[in-house]
């Protein structure tokens, strides 16, 4: 207690005469961490192998881990689908037009790698891997880097023998001694600085930019200005197609009766799902395909989604999307498809499942 | 092209003479002005009904007509939602404060709901005692407020090979300004009692990216704050509700959003954000690390390819923002004819540093064609570089904290588009 008198005192002079904070002692906040706490949440590793754990995995292993867990978002051989990160390859492209910047061609260190995985892969499900099955994935992306044969196996032991090939490539920000010297400019040219200006570049020819007329017109409808131009057409067809979807939902929907807690629910669930596939107005396909009207659905119905063989074969066979069907699914997807290319490892709970099944409901188209 | 006047005090009487000038392009007012305008001589619904009781919307929104002003994302630009960057609609604000709901996002395994009962802070590593704070404990520490503002070291990363993104949200919307709440990070770590070999930080994230990154223990005593609020009211999820790092002046993907641990080391931990991300790869192959300080950097925000000139020729308000991760801008330069004359802009609001400033240039706008730029002047005296001289240092691979001079070019009809000039 005559501490945080002491304290107080301490502060109210602080306050008085400087008015500024003076930190003379420590306020005695908080408390001492645990060691079981500071376990649980220091799991950083570093180039010096500070923070390794024991354990070792091999490329053997980690081929059949990085099938699973990474392929569908980083590609068989690293290369990636869609503009998820390319972990293979580019070897020798860092000073090229295009350069590939990849585990082996460009990271400097491989505890980089182990630390990432470790801390926030696989992607929706993080922290989910071992450590051993950590140094396997980490074996296998050296492997498919070319930086290991295929009987390699990475332990803690000889983490340290590793050596980056772009390890020496990286330097300290030496801006101050360049740039900073350049630009510092203590007069700059006001009047007559050029003869002549030429355009050398125009976004408009790359044509790259989200358009958004309805943005573009309310802004000038604010200043009482009509800046719309003969695209009422267009537009009047979009709302009309957009009217018809409208009332075919909601047709369908007075339809089927759904549990509206139990789609609330599923709402929730389907979190853990929406890192690849998106449902409801507007979705579009991502790592997984979209999952507007799927239930009930013949397998693999969204066209020019490039689904697994395994689903394939079983849309052949004129598998239907039942509610049966997809709690079994959802239950444990790979055992349900072989080789399915969706990597989560499946809904516990049936009450989970039900939830999601009724929230996919709530979306027929 | 003419420019009547320069900016520094705009004259009334120039402003004038261009009023009476652009009478004719602004037909619509001046002809309901002649019978008598509607909006005046009849009664509007406004002005005779009931509005909204109080509590109809406990928590306030901007007015319907202001329903367009939005952060957007551009698509193909991340491979989904969830980690991925969306942009503040600079074309669309004034001042130098970011309204919260509009401050960008970047997140990279979606936006955490975190409840702040469950919320802790855990200072580990090198220091005496490590210690967990609770959101109570934080709040009993002596508070400051700074405005600071957060840049993406991406930000006009897409503008290094050439003009590519057609509007200042998009080009340079990487950014918010905000007044920040919160306790010095420096008290805390003294609390925790730094060892003499401590001389690196590792600021962790609770989401389940888990970003760390690797500060010096130089920055983190010096004004790095973990805050709480920002502008006034709690932090926004999408910023790292309940508690986020400030590193003023410094690259954005430093400022870890829920935040939940700081561990001290005597040695940089080359995580993925400071090794395979935000290093800048050079035209020669080599890259540099540990670039943390933004440079001084400038931006027309109106007109722009999003907020081009609707009112014909005439009295014109050129505005944008300026900042420096180095200090404050005591000036910026604006030109409207791509370089040849430049004119110093009127600046307007506080100077604070490391926080954006707003500047001015009114001009008489003949109705030609214009090639608008600014050129910002820091503290340091670093003067912003134009794309070109940036190139000779970095080539056009770096991705990151590209500075150059953004030039728009506006038509005759007052659109713009960001083009690049010789």
């Amino acid at each position: 207690m005559s501490k945080f008198l002491n304290v107080l005192t301490a502060s109210a002079v602080a306050a008085s005469v400087l008015a500024t904070p003076v930190m003379a002692e420590k306020l005695g906040l908080g408390r001492p961490a645990s060691d079981d706490e500071i376990a649980a949440w220091d799991i950083d590793i570093r180039p010096d192998g500070q923070g390794l754990p024991e354990g070792s995995g091999s490329v053997m292993d980690g081929e059949d881990l990085y099938m699973d867990q990474c392929s569908v978002c980083h590609g068989v051989f690293g290369e990636a689908e869609g503009r998820w990160p390319v972990l293979a390859g580019g070897d020798g492209s860092l000073s090229d037009d295009r350069p590939v910047k990849t585990i082996g061609s460009y990271w400097p260190y491989l505890s980089t790698v182990w630390d990432y995985v470790h801390r926030a892969m696989p992607f929706g499900d993080a922290q989910s891997l071992s450590n051993d099955e950590v140094y396997a994935i980490t074996a296998y992306l050296m492997y498919l880097n070319y930086l290991v044969e295929d009987d390699f196996v990475l332990s803690k032991e000889n983490f340290l023998e590793v050596r980056m090939p772009n390890e020496e490539n990286f330097f300290m920000d030496d801006r101050a001694d360049a740039e900073l010297v350049a630009f510092a400019k203590s007069e700059v040219c006001m009047s007559d600085c050029k003869d002549n200006v030429e355009i050398t570049a125009r976004a408009a020819i790359v044509d790259v930019t989200p358009e958004d007329a309805d943005a573009r017109e309310a802004r000038a409808a604010r200043l009482g200005v009509d800046v719309s131009e003969g695209d009422e057409e267009a537009s009047a067809t979009e709302e009309e197609g957009a009217e018809e979807a409208a009332a075919s939902t909601t047709a369908e929907g007075a339809e089927q009766e759904l549990d509206m807690a139990l789609v609330a629910e599923g709402e929730k669930v389907f979190k853990r799902c929406a890192a690849c596939h998106q449902v409801g107005e507007g979705a579009k396909d991502r790592v997984g395909p979209v999952l507007n009207g799927v239930m009930d659905a013949p397998f693999g119905h969204v066209e020019g989604f490039r689904y697994s063989k395994g689903l394939l074969d079983m849309a052949d066979e004129g598998m239907v999307w039942t509610e049966e069907n997809m709690a079994e699914f959802l239950k444990k997807p790979r055992g349900y498809i072989k080789r399915t290319k969706m990597s989560f490892a499946g809904l516990r709970k049936d009450e989970e499942i039900a939830a999601v099944i009724e929230y996919l409901k709530s979306f027929p188209e | 092209m003419t420019v009547s006047f320069k900016g520094k005090t705009p004259s009334r009487r120039a402003f004038l003479k261009g009023a009476a000038a652009a009478g004719g392009t602004l037909a619509g007012a001046g002809a309901a002005h002649a019978a008598g305008d509607p909006e005046i001589t009849e009664l509007q619904p406004w002005m005779q009904q009931l509005g909204d009781g109080v509590d109809v919307a406990p928590y306030g929104k901007p007015s319907e007509y202001e329903a367009h002003v939005q952060r957007r994302t551009v698509e193909w630009l991340t491979a989904d939602p969830v980690s991925s960057i969306n942009f503040t609609p600079l074309h669309e604000l004034d001042g130098i404060i970011t309204p919260n709901g509009l401050c960008f996002e970047r997140h990279h395994s979606g936006t955490a709901h975190i409840d702040p009962a469950k919320h802790r802070l855990m200072i580990n590593g090198l220091v005496d005692t490590p210690l967990v704070f609770n959101m109570a404990d934080l709040m009993r520490f002596p508070r400051e407020n700074h405005v600071y503002f957060l840049e993406c070291a991406a930000n006009s990363g897409m503008e290094w090979r050439g003009a590519q993104l057609n509007g200042c949200q998009f080009t340079h919307g990487m950014i918010h300004n905000v007044m920040y709440t919160g306790v010095k990070l420096k008290y805390l770590l003294e609390e925790a009692g730094v060892k003499t070999n401590g001389k690196w930080i590792m600021p962790e994230g609770a989401d389940a990216a888990a970003m760390t990154r690797s500060i010096p223990m130089e920055k983190a005593l010096d004004d790095c704050l973990v805050v709480w609020k920002m502008n006034g009211e709690a932090l926004r999820p999408e910023q790292g509700y309940p508690l986020r790092l400030v590193v003023p002046g410094w690259e954005g993907n430093m400022w870890v959003k829920w935040l939940r641990r700081i561990e001290v080391g005597d040695e940089p931990w080359h995580h993925r954000e400071e090794t395979s991300k935000y290093t800048d790869l050079l035209s020669d192959g080599t890259a540099r690390r540990f670039t943390w300080e933004m440079d001084a950097k400038s931006v027309i925000t109106s007109p722009s390819p999003q907020a081009p000139i609707l009112h014909g020729k005439g009295p014109t308000v050129l505005t944008g923002l300026a900042w420096s991760g180095r200090g404050t801008i005591p000036r910026v330069d604006v030109t409207i004819d791509g370089g040849k004359t430049w004119h110093e802009a009127r600046m307007s609001g506080p100077s604070l540093d490391k926080s954006m400033h707003r500047f001015y240039f009114e001009f008489d706008w003949d109705g030609g064609e214009l090639l608008l730029q600014s050129r910002a002047h820091d503290s340091t005296g670093y003067v912003q570089p134009t794309k070109d001289e940036l190139r000779e240092y970095r080539g056009t691979n770096s991705i990151y904290h590209n500075n150059g001079i953004q030039t728009w070019y506006v038509n005759k009809n007052g659109e713009a588009e960001n083009v690049e000039v010789s």
